[in-house]
């Protein structure tokens, strides 16, 4: 298939089990491939996951020349450099006909703010339609083509995505009988301090 | 008041001499009628405790209803989500007075073992006044009985009249309480005034 | 694969449409089934649009029960997510500790020791036995008989859950497995008692094949019931007895032969009208095809330890890698995906649910048929909210 852009994304661990980048633009024609071609045969959508790779700050040492006291001298110096993150989305695929698998795909966003979008599968796979929702729900992944995007688990009208790496849980940790660490600090800001003794600790 | 040792002798005799809170109270008690509410993990020991083995029946308690207009309990029985929360509150508003409530399992009390999930309500009693707790994730069906004994008990103690009378004779008495609203990041309100004092931690 | 004769018209074109048109004069009722009804076993909710009795639509609602099970796995270590699993299919807590194991030992590339396989293997179709009892309780007692099949099944549960009790200190959150073997060792006595309870089984289950499977109304309410054809079953993601009913031979004991299935020879069950009563009649048999796997097993464990030496408790952090595994599930197939980055905790922990996905086709089986089917069908898939919503 020319120009369908996948990629080989080995697995670093010991299961070995590698996976497939696919394109978003190709990837309705790449599935369908996968699914209809008699030596594949992946006609069994197992599973489909969401993954959320956020923004990352990396410190790197550059070496620099630089005119220090007039003098021409190399100069490490760190920079903060900012690796825009994405959301991930990741299908397993086997076969019940030819009884192998999985074969694993994956397929990225462009940001994790505003372009968003993915082709949905779930015209190749019936069984994607639940789990895109629930990625979509969430992880904010927005499936183009789906045939019936709502939010799968939290109510309609909550406008977060609970599974982003950064979200903000709901301050509800008034009392806390046996907290520690951070938990105690946050059940102690709802604590009004009592004879002298700071509650939460 | 009867002598309790007259009661007994007379009892011999063939006289039966009771007061008609005793009586009513005896009958309240015998007959509590739960709601069929199943919530998670702890649904499954619920029902074990019906079946044959430990059998509810021998409380006058085996009779689950649907509806929760012909209950008198409900047994909250495992972890009560933001999602459920509102429709837990309403079904108990809908229950006719005399009720009472059972948080069964460490979920219903406080979240348990999930307290962390933004999802998790961290204790019904945030909303709905609760009479008996059983902790245990999920406790057995000895630990449900125990808690029935303990309502039967708590029913018995009830006096007709006075300050500590049941709800459905104190004309003051609140039993429908506000149901929450689902927002856009929790609950709104994250808990009834009144029902639910903030914990104080001593140590 | 033929269409049987009494399948209803929409379901010949099995993947499209899935709109079927109201008769009548066209005046729908809609009704919200749950997420407080007595058949939805626990919180679930189906939006029903009925045209008469016929059911147009059917909606499901997710989420009345989700725990967060994920996002809490994130944020703490491998091992103290076992106990959540136990939580997930609240049923049957041995299987998701076994996938969840498999699951991080191939992410690490562990050995088992094979007397835990065979511990495994017990407990594994032992916990298998006692769901389809309970679930084909649940499934009669939809259907009005409230109370009889369901107090059999529960009474032989008992004795299974006192097994269980006695090897795992706990009846329904057993918390046994761990990465590389099982956390304590099954004694001699416990082994006995497991061979009486086992001995006893054969008798329950054709007691209770008997008292149900030839029962005139089960068979009138549940024949040509729910038919779901197996090319949109696969195609679906549908696993489990499900699939089986659907006729599709595809199970993962026999496929991936995981753990040490290649030793026992079974037979996978197989559908051929699929519809309720299939699936009814695929759990019977697996309980006596379980029941042999079983016995085998207790013949031949072997004296050994239960967890490979060589197995870290503390300061377990896997290499940088992601892992999928999965086991067949009494539900399904149960998978776990892991993604780690060298840290303590998952990067990424994925429980993949067979029965929020067993779920995708419920609209397809109900459409066109009575409100009172509903019950039948759904109670057919056999689910567990708290791994629907985790």
């Amino acid at each position: 298939m020319p120009g369908a852009g996948v990629g080989i994304v080995s697995n670093p661990g010991p299961s070995g089990q590698h996976s497939l980048r696919l394109n978003p633009s190709h990837a309705a024609a790449v599935a369908k491939f996968l699914r209809d071609d008699a030596e594949l045969a992946l006609d069994f959508l197992s599973n489909v996951t969401g993954v959320d790779w956020p923004d990352k700050e990396i410190a790197e040492k550059v070496k620099v020349s630089k005119a220090v006291d007039g003098v021409e001298q190399t100069v490490e110096e760190t920079r903060k450099r900012v690796e825009p993150g994405c959301l991930e989305v990741v299908y397993h695929l086997f076969s019940v006909a030819r009884k192998h698998g999985p074969v694993i795909l994956r397929m990225r966003t462009v940001n994790r703010t505003d372009q968003v979008e993915l082709p949905s599968l779930t015209s190749i796979w019936r069984s994607a339609e639940f789990q895109e929702r629930e990625v979509f729900d969430l992880y904010g992944v927005v499936f183009t083509g789906h045939p019936d995007l709502r939010r799968l688990l939290m109510w309609d009208e909550f406008t977060d995505h609970p599974m982003r790496r950064d979200y903000v849980e709901p301050d509800d940790f008034e009392y806390e009988p046996t907290a520690h660490d951070a938990v105690a600090a946050r059940a102690a800001a709802h604590q009004e301090p009592r004879e002298g003794k700071v509650a939460g600790q | 008041m009867v002598d309790e040792g007259l009661k007994i002798e007379l009892g011999k005799q063939g006289v039966f001499v009771t007061t008609i809170e005793e009586l009513y109270n005896w009958g309240r008690k015998s007959s509590i009628w739960p709601m069929q509410f199943g919530l998670a993990c702890c649904a499954i020991e619920m029902i074990a405790t019906t079946m044959a083995r430990y059998d509810l029946a021998r409380f006058g308690a085996e009779v689950f209803r649907p509806s929760p207009r012909q209950a008198d309990m409900m047994i909250i029985s495992g972890t009560v989500t933001k999602k459920m929360a509102p429709q837990v509150v309403r079904l108990y508003n809908q229950m006719a007075e005399p009720k009472y409530v059972i948080a069964m399992g460490a979920c219903a009390i406080s979240g348990g073992p999930f307290k962390q999930g933004y999802n998790v309500l961290k204790g019904i009693d945030r909303y709905i006044p609760v009479d008996v707790h059983i902790p245990g994730c999920p406790p057995r069906p000895e630990a449900l009985l125990q808690a029935f004994m303990t309502l039967q008990k708590k029913i018995e103690a009830q006096h007709l009249t006075g300050a500590g009378r049941p709800r459905h004779l104190d004309a003051e008495g609140q039993g429908e309480f506000p149901v929450p609203v689902q927002g856009e990041h929790d609950l709104e309100p994250t808990s009834n005034k009144g029902v639910w004092p903030l914990p104080v931690i001593i140590r | 694969m033929t269409i049987p004769a009494h399948a209803p018209e929409q379901l010949k074109n099995w993947n499209r449409p899935r709109i079927i048109e109201p008769g009548g004069d066209g005046d729908l009722l809609e009704v919200a089934m749950g997420p407080h009804h007595p058949s939805t076993h626990g919180v679930f909710r189906m939006d029903v649009a009925l045209d008469g009795e016929r059911v147009i639509r059917l909606k499901p609602v997710f989420g009345y029960l989700h725990r967060n099970h994920e996002k809490i796995a994130e944020s703490v270590s491998y091992l103290a997510s076992m106990p959540y699993t136990d939580r997930l299919d609240y049923i049957c807590s041995l299987t998701n500790n076994w996938a969840y194991a498999l699951a991080v030992e191939k992410l690490t590339s562990q050995e088992v020791p094979e007397r835990a396989e065979y511990l495994r293997v017990i407990l594994g179709e032992l916990t298998r036995i006692q769901n389809h009892a309970s679930s084909i309780g649940f499934l009669i007692q939809e259907m009005g008989a409230s109370g009889t099949p369901l107090m059999y099944a529960f009474r032989e549960r008992e004795k299974i859950l006192d097994l269980f009790e006695a090897l795992t200190g706990s009846r329904m959150m057993c918390n046994y497995m761990r990465f590389g073997g099982c956390r304590v060792d099954a004694s001699a006595a416990w082994l006995d008692a497991a061979r009486k309870v086992v001995a006893g089984l054969p008798g329950f289950v054709d007691e209770f094949d008997q008292l149900l499977s030839s029962n005139e109304i089960l068979m009138a309410r549940t024949q040509g019931v729910g038919i779901l054809r197996p090319e949109l079953a696969v195609n679906a993601g549908v696993t489990g007895p499900m699939l089986r009913a659907s006729g599709i031979n595809y199970d993962i004991r026999k496929v991936d032969s995981y753990g040490i299935y290649n030793r026992f020879p079974f037979r996978v069950p197989l559908g051929d009208h699929w519809d309720v009563y299939d699936r009814f009649m695929i759990r019977m048999l697996e309980m006596r095809e379980s029941i042999k796997i079983v016995e085998q097993a207790l013949k031949d464990i072997p004296a050994g330890p239960v967890m490979d030496p060589k197995a870290k408790i503390r300061g377990f952090r896997p290499k940088a890698g992601e892992a999928y595994g999965r086991i067949e599930a009494p539900k399904g197939e149960l998978g776990f995906y892991l993604i780690s980055d060298g840290g303590p905790n998952p990067y990424r922990y994925r429980v993949r649910p067979p029965s929020l996905i067993n779920l995708t086709v419920l609209e397809d089986m109900c459409l066109g048929s009575d409100i009172a089917d509903v019950v039948l069908i759904f109670g057919s898939v056999d689910i567990v909210l708290g791994e629907v919503d985790r």
